[in-house]
């Protein structure tokens, strides 16, 4: 009873949200909908079963991503009303093309389902019941699948250097700014001087 | 009244469904189609983790893993690419994004 419950409860408050996330005037409240989605979708995958994945949702999405979002989102100086004229111009179509592609969906499973579909896969990894959900898969993941986990990594490092690079800006002049070229050029013939100071009269006539 | 793979598929499917709305119906702006790409590589998550949990195979949920790394990096390089749009042009309608005359 109580699993059925959350699942609903869960799965309803992220559907409520993703339809105000796409429907909702003010780009920010579309933002803060997202996390709700986001979070409900993450207590889903508690319910089955995929506890790892479900504290990475809340850590990369909420964290990061959907705070990205925010940050863009109130950063950009853009009139969000006028961005919503034809707003309903376009629902007509869109929700044609909803509707099929859910009837699409809902046939495939129905007919999935209806089908008598028996299992017949045979699970390549299967999940261990003796260790916890993020061991089971840190042990999949660092021995089968350790080359697309490296690969995962350069797609994010590409990422990151993207970003920097697409927003990186130049300056004003006046600035200053580290060299990095002229700290590492930076020999002792520049960097020091050896002054001769006569006893008793200090540095005053050397002229440094 | 169980829950079963096919609760857990429909709902990965209304959120999919919302998700190509949302593109439909936000057509001038890009953030909230960004968001909507978002709402749907959750739904396909929904759906490999459901298929993972019901075959009794932990792929599904590595898989997830790194649909998750590419859901963040798009969204990290999108929003990257919007504000230098914003920068240069001052708006981010997309009915005006067509100087490469695509």
């Amino acid at each position: 009873m109580m699993p059925a419950l959350f699942f609903y409860l869960f799965a309803g408050v992220t559907v409520a949200s993703a339809f105000m996330v796409i429907s909702s005037k003010n780009p920010v409240h579309s933002v803060l909908f997202l996390i709700l989605a986001f979070v409900n979708a993450a207590g889903l995958f508690v319910l089955m079963g995929a506890e790892f994945l479900a504290m990475i949702l809340v850590v990369v999405y909420v964290g990061a991503v959907a705070v990205l979002f925010m940050f863009v989102t109130m950063m950009l100086d853009v009139d969000f009303a006028e961005l919503r004229d034809g707003f309903l111009q376009y629902l007509p179509v869109g929700a044609l093309v909803g509707l099929i592609v859910l009837a699409e969906l809902v046939l495939v499973v129905g007919t999935w389902g209806a089908g008598g579909a028996t299992q017949t896969v045979v699970a390549k990894a299967p999940i261990p019941n003796d260790v916890t959900n993020a061991e089971a898969l840190g042990r999949v993941l660092y021995t089968e699948h350790l080359l697309l986990f490296q690969a995962a990594g350069l797609v994010l490092l590409t990422a990151m250097i993207g970003a920097i690079v697409l927003t990186l800006r130049e300056r004003r002049a006046g600035v200053k700014r580290q060299d990095i070229a002229a700290q590492v050029a930076r020999g002792p013939a520049t960097a020091i001087e050896v002054v001769k100071v006569r006893p008793g009269q200090g540095l005053s006539e050397t002229g440094v | 009244m169980a829950i079963g793979l096919g609760h857990y598929l429909t709902v990965a499917a209304i959120l999919f469904t919302l998700g190509v709305l949302g593109i439909f119906l936000n057509r001038k702006n890009v953030i909230v189609i960004l968001m909507s790409v978002e709402l749907i590589l959750l739904a396909v998550n929904i759906n490999l983790v459901a298929f993972s949990t019901h075959i009794g195979d932990l792929k599904g949920q590595v898989f997830a893993l790194f649909v998750l790394t590419v859901a963040a990096a798009e969204a990290a390089i999108g929003l990257a690419i919007l504000v230098v749009y914003f920068r240069n042009r001052g708006t981010i309608a997309v009915e005006d994004i067509n100087r490469m005359k695509g």
